[in-house]
């Protein structure tokens, strides 16, 4: 890491957090509809682990506004794609969940709980085929970790000694219920312990997470099969923005927010990256003035056309294919 | 040539001349494939190609979704359908969904094969026959194969289409014998005029398409009158067209399937000619469909679940004189 590497991944957790405010506010105005997860809190894990991994393919589940934008997405595009509107990242018709972006090898956007896992596998597996040697990465909670698919993919994964990183986003609650009611253990990594080196690393704090995750990349491109990380993390919002989160103690929060990833960098940027308050504050103004923009944007955009309904359930015309 | 050699000699083909088709399921590698219908591919692609995986039809569907958005064509083979359901979420959440959910951006040419139906015996949990759940999803093409020529060329057209495929088998139609042209032109999407006739149009497909071609000399001797026979293929689309000219024909339509009854593939059909050829029909349309039961194991009681060219004769007769055919 380097300074301009870190000042861009302090722009992207500001960013992305009042990327998520402004979500909010728009989905109380009646301007978002539908589900709204929201990652305020997982910040440091989400820039930190696409800004570690540069290349190669990522796949994801559906709290993946940040991720999306951490990979080059157009934050107004994911806006309008919130609104719901045409010129959203999936022409308003994926939704928050459903954020693609194969330019980009982000392929989101997957609202099954673990659903995204087995496709990882296959892509891993297609990029061993072509000798490709980024690698890929898949983002999960933990719970999908649960779920026969995650076992499937751990199996499958290292039978083939896949380049495929397991990142596992432990935020300890599967929409409200907390992992120990329903794991044995807190430490999700456990499970893959039989089939892959696996790595534990704070979540809140972002330089961890850079860190380990490049080291992760490297070992999955050396061709000794993937590797499982494990990033404790915490959400301070409910599951979706229709969830209370009354399942969590003041107290618990309190302890939680205690940890704040952007606080925590912003004075690793101050103290190690010498960056002025100068610095920090023009970063934080774009960061505001970048979300705004994509607020109006997203406003302002038009609905799809009425054609766009019967638009993309193929790619190819059915008729008269010659073999 | 039999069906599961056509069948071997599309993929063959098309393994050779593109090397990101690649195939996987349980058992298609070292052991041949449990019909054998990937017999010899290993020893010319490849372990890599041609690949084995574990018993997880999840991971077979859901693998072959991650490896067409890496680049490949996947044809991922499902031991039967009755084990498909274990891949569902994959293949209605994500194989026939990310396309449309990503505006296009996503583009996933890959196929599942898909042996089902009542074969000899299997019992409840081997017997199953889902077209009408998978005709159901938009963003699927689902073909079903009876003949032996289309099923070289329809395999073909689906490993190279851009769009995701379900590929329906017959599991008692392996061994059946026929010729394949080579120089014919197939859209794999226009129903098959399997014989022609003018008083009674017989939609069918997969393995009773045999069936009802066993009970039409019968059929048309007891009535004195002439069947065309109609392949479906396509199970979606659906060719309505080439039904649309038939019914005009012959004024009579019979719907044959494998399927349980209630919500079977077939009212589809029926549903549509209610609609659309009411005024084309001279009698009530007849549904011959399997009953709503489990598949039983004991030969006498299964062979009772679904029709047979002798139930066929039957019931189309016994139609037929109702209505003074």
């Amino acid at each position: 890491m380097n300074k301009l590497v870190a000042e861009d991944m302090y722009y992207l957790m500001v960013l992305g957090r009042a990327f998520e405010y402004a979500a909010k506010e728009n989905y109380m105005k009646g301007n978002i509809s539908g589900f709204l997860h929201l990652d305020i809190g997982q910040e440091a894990l989400s820039v930190g682990a696409v800004k570690a991994f540069e290349k190669g393919d990522i796949f994801s589940g559906y709290r993946e506004h940040i991720m999306a934008m951490s990979r080059g997405l157009e934050p107004k595009a994911v806006m309008a794609e919130l609104f719901g509107k045409s010129t959203g990242v999936s022409g308003g018709k994926g939704g928050s969940m459903h954020l693609f972006e194969p330019s980009r090898f982000f392929y989101g956007g997957d609202a099954i709980v673990g659903g995204q896992l087995p496709n990882a596998v296959g892509c891993a597996y297609a990029r061993a085929l072509q000798e490709k040697e980024e690698g890929v990465m898949v983002i999960f909670g933990d719970g999908a970790t649960n779920g026969g698919a995650f076992f499937e993919s751990l199996n499958i994964a290292a039978t083939h000694k896949l380049p495929l990183l397991f990142l596992c986003e432990n935020n300890e609650y599967a929409i409200g219920t907390k992992i120990t009611r329903a794991a044995p253990f807190r430490e999700q990594a456990k499970k893959a312990e039989p089939y892959m080196m696996t790595y534990e690393v704070d979540g809140m704090d972002i330089e961890a997470v850079y860190k380990v995750i490049r080291e992760a990349q490297i070992q999955i491109q050396e061709g000794h099969g993937p590797v499982f990380v494990e990033a404790f993390t915490c959400r301070y919002e409910g599951h979706s923005v229709s969830d209370a989160n009354s399942y969590r103690s003041a107290q618990e929060m309190a302890h939680c927010k205690a940890k704040d990833p952007i606080k925590r960098f912003k004075k690793e940027l101050q103290e190690k990256w010498m960056c002025t308050n100068e610095e920090i504050l023009s970063i934080e103004s774009k960061a505001q003035k970048t979300v705004e923009d994509a607020v109006k944007y997203a406003e302002e955009s038009p609905d799809p056309q009425s054609e766009a309904l019967f638009e993309h359930v193929f790619y190819e015309e059915h008729t008269n294919v010659v073999s | 040539m039999l069906y599961r050699e056509a069948l071997n000699k599309a993929l063959d083909e098309v393994m050779r001349a593109d090397d990101t088709v690649v195939t996987l399921g349980e058992d298609v590698g070292l052991y041949g494939g449990s019909f054998r219908v990937t017999e010899g591919l290993v020893e010319k692609y490849g372990e890599k190609r041609v690949i084995d995986t574990p018993i997880a039809e999840l991971s077979i569907v859901g693998n072959a979704v991650g490896m067409a958005i890496g680049g490949l064509r996947p044809v991922a083979e499902l031991m039967t359908g009755s084990f498909s359901l274990l891949a569902f979420d994959q293949i209605i959440n994500h194989m026939a969904k990310l396309h449309y959910m990503s505006n296009g951006k996503i583009i996933l040419p890959m196929v599942v094969r898909f042996p089902q139906g009542v074969s000899r015996q299997l019992g409840a949990q081997h017997s199953e026959s889902y077209e009408q759940m998978l005709s159901a999803v938009p963003g699927l093409r689902v073909l079903s194969v009876n003949d032996v020529n289309y099923a070289y060329h329809a395999l073909k057209y689906a490993i190279l289409s851009d769009d995701p495929v379900v590929f329906i088998e017959h599991e008692l139609l392996y061994n059946k014998k026929g010729e394949v042209d080579f120089e014919q032109k197939c859209d794999p999407f226009q129903a098959r005029i399997a014989k022609e006739g003018k008083d009674i149009t017989i939609v069918s497909y997969l393995k009773m398409m045999d069936d009802v071609m066993l009970a039409v000399p019968m059929i048309e001797e007891e009535l004195g009158c002439s069947c065309e026979v109609i392949d479906l293929c396509s199970l979606n689309p659906i060719d309505y067209e080439t039904l649309s000219k038939s019914i005009k024909k012959t004024s009579h339509l019979v719907m044959v399937e494998e399927d349980h009854k209630t919500g079977g593939y077939g009212a589809q059909v029926i549903s549509w000619a209610a609609e659309k050829m009411f005024y084309d029909l001279d009698a009530a349309p007849l549904r011959l469909a399997g009953e709503d039961v489990p598949i039983p194991y004991n030969r006498t009681l299964e062979l009772a679940t679904v029709p047979t060219p002798e139930s066929i004769v039957r019931d189309i007769v016994a139609w037929g004189k109702k209505n003074e055919l």
